[in-house]
């Protein structure tokens, strides 16, 4: 078993995980006698793990760094409270309501703010020296006070109409034919990227894996990603939108009504897209090595010539605009913007990238294991809501969950070391 | 004495001084280093000769005095400006990221891109490798992080990241102090053949036997100051003994600053 997996080079971390959340899924699944494997609860699950698991991406990267950012949450919440702001406030004021661009602008303000309280904090705490658990924990009440302080308290709703789709919703999902598209799409590129990799280590000589595993590899890939389509493909539009629809369509009153598939929501698409980049620039760019460099020995980083405070401000910079995307998917998703919105994100932030493999003595982590500790997260809680358990209770399994997976975690690393 | 075939030394520190909270780390210190040879920089610990090391690797700035390196004043403020002078540094604690393999140590901070900006791991892989080779000719593990090597191992990565970039001037800086014989003997050889194909090596040791196998030349500091120097040639063991613990310079040394009163 050990040899097929080194056969494969498959990482047994990212197999355990699957497991894990196999096992969590299927048990949800028994115990509410088949109510968490449907199409309907998997599209929410997926929908409702995508906040958070954007984040999670980018606090790998802060934890790998030896940091920690408390602050994700408020600064969700008030760049959350400026996009409303800007979009049902400010803008309508300029060029009036049902603008096409409205949503837009909104979104990059919101980005904006997001990157800049987190290039201000980074800074502080590279340049300044500030303990970043203290930067942080400053911020995660500084920002919180100044989303109330936006409007008072007041909840900003309604939300432009072309904003909602960023949160999911039946406005946000993209159709049958459009998820397919992007399945077949996905496949090939995952192919592709493959093909080349092999190409250019054998370029150089090296030993590649046989070629039978580079095909095992391959269809379990194309496996997983078809078979998410088939899934958001199989969860129809409720009949009263489709009547809507239909009508709008001019068919007659008393046609037959044809299933609509939701496909793909949007907010999924973009931690998707998000993951994507991030594990791009973790592994194949400089940024990435030199986070990791630091994470490993942040005195010999700094003896190869790494600018060691400004990609710290850096790094910090790009947790926050993290932040100001998960806060359009979430402000977006409750359709209104309130000065609570991602209120302990921050806690199901780290927990996800802690229960995806981070170390918290830094230096080790991966995006995808953060994004798959989102949906770990998510999926307890979405199988103890079907379960009817009490949210105290909820609480109190997420924290198990939590401390369990690291312990776990830990007994991996003594072993593997 | 004999004179050296080229006229401008390869490095020469002069009277570079260095505080810490009030203490003189480094005080009035001069030393050369000419193409080909290998100096030996001895002292206790606490003698100001890491210190020293640091300021021409870039890791510190001085406060006063001049770097010169092949005769030209040279301006090192940072370890990537030592590096564009040809100056690399092993560093007593090797100063190696223990979570990333050999290749991304080696190329850390110089890493090869492809065209488009990104990593070029496969490059960086086929380099390491034949650096390694020579170095290490066992060494297998290039997939695995630095944190899982043998001392040894870990050693003959380090000392591939200061050789594979043309390094002109060599500091190493108690390259044996974690190793077994065999190994200190590899390194040995390895400082041997470097110097044979003209670099300078700034050798730093407590070990006076270690420095009398390998080096040229010595320089002994104690207390932030330079007691001398001497030829290995014209010294005894006992004589620079002396020079480390007592701080007193023999006949057949050049007293420095820091040297005590010849006894009359």
């Amino acid at each position: 078993m050990g040899n097929l997996f080194r056969k494969l080079e498959l990482d047994l971390r990212l197999i355990g995980m699957l497991a894990a959340l196999a096992i969590i899924w299927v048990g949800f699944d028994t115990l509410t006698d088949g109510g968490f494997l449907t199409p309907r609860n998997l599209w929410n699950l997926s929908v409702q793990s995508s906040s958070v698991a954007v984040m999670a991406t980018g606090m790998v990267l802060v934890i790998v760094t030896r940091n920690i950012d408390l602050s994700v949450g408020s600064i969700l919440g008030f760049t959350g409270m400026i996009i409303g702001v800007t979009q049902a406030a400010i803008l309508p004021q300029l060029w009036g309501f049902d603008h096409p661009l409205t949503w837009v602008v909104a979104a990059v303000v919101g980005l904006l703010v997001g990157t800049v309280i987190g290039a201000l904090q980074g800074a502080v705490i590279a340049y300044l020296g500030v303990s970043s658990f203290i930067v942080s924990l400053g911020g995660l009440l500084i920002w919180r006070g100044a989303a109330w302080w936006v409007t008072t308290g007041q909840t900003v709703a309604p939300l432009d109409s072309r904003f909602k789709p960023i949160g999911g919703g039946i406005e946000g999902a993209i159709g049958a034919n459009a998820s397919w598209a992007i399945g077949i799409v996905a496949v090939a590129l995952a192919i592709a990227v493959l093909i080349t990799a092999r190409r250019r280590r054998q370029g150089f000589g090296f030993t590649v894996r046989p070629l039978w595993a580079e095909a095992v590899i391959a269809s379990l890939v194309s496996i997983a990603i078809l078979g998410a389509v088939l899934v958001v493909n199989s969860y129809p539009l409720p009949i009263g939108v489709v009547r809507k629809l239909q009508a709008a369509a001019g068919a007659p009153e008393d046609a037959p009504l044809p299933e609509i598939a939701h496909g793909f929501a949007i907010p999924v698409l973009i931690a998707i897209a998000v993951g994507l980049a991030m594990t791009f620039l973790a592994n194949r760019t400089r940024f990435g090595r030199y986070v990791f460099a630091i994470g490993g020995n942040p005195e010999a980083a700094e003896l190869s010539g790494i600018n060691t405070k400004r990609l710290l401000t850096r790094v910090f910079a790009l947790m926050g605009l993290l932040a100001g995307i998960s806060a359009c998917i979430s402000t977006a998703r409750l359709q209104s913007a309130t000065n609570a919105t991602g209120t302990l994100d921050e806690l199901y932030t780290i927990a996800s990238a802690v229960i995806g493999g981070t170390s918290l003595s830094g230096g080790t982590g991966t995006i995808y294991g953060a994004m798959l500790g989102a949906v770990v997260m998510q999926s307890l809680q979405s199988g103890m809501v079907l379960l009817g358990v009490d949210a105290p209770l909820q609480n109190i399994v997420v924290g198990l969950v939590l401390v369990a997976a690291v312990w776990i975690d830990t007994i991996y690393r003594r072993h593997v070391k | 004495m004999e004179t050296y075939a080229t006229p401008a030394p390869l490095v020469e520190m002069r009277n570079i001084s260095l505080t810490f909270g009030g203490i003189k780390a480094v005080d009035d210190v001069s030393v050369q280093l000419h193409e080909g040879e290998v100096v030996g920089l001895l002292g206790h610990n606490g003698a100001g000769k890491s210190t020293l090391i640091k300021i021409l690797s870039g890791a510190y700035p001085a406060e006063s005095g001049e770097i010169w390196v092949n005769g030209e004043k040279a301006h090192i403020t940072s370890p990537r400006d030592a590096k564009t002078y040809g100056i690399e540094t092993i560093y007593q604690t090797l100063a190696l990221a223990d979570n990333v393999d050999a290749a991304a140590n080696i190329f850390l901070g110089r890493e090869i891109l492809t065209r488009w900006g990104t990593l070029d791991d496969a490059a960086m892989e086929s380099q390491t490798r034949k650096v390694m080779a020579r170095l290490n000719p066992h060494f297998r593990r290039f997939k695995d992080p630095v944190r899982a090597l043998s001392g040894g191992q870990r050693q003959s990565v380090a000392i591939a990241r200061a050789i594979h970039f043309d390094a002109r001037i060599l500091i190493m800086d108690e390259p044996t102090a974690a190793l077994g014989p065999a190994e200190t003997k590899q390194v040995g050889d390895l400082t041997l053949s470097l110097k044979q194909e003209g670099i300078g090596i700034f050798l730093i040791s407590h070990d006076v036997h270690d420095v009398f196998d390998l080096a040229d030349r010595i320089y002994v500091m104690k207390n932030g100051r330079l007691v001398g120097s001497a030829r290995v040639s014209d010294v005894t063991k006992d004589e620079v003994l002396g020079m480390i613990i007592l701080g007193k310079c023999p006949p057949g040394g050049l007293p420095g600053p820091g040297a005590a009163p010849r006894e009359r």
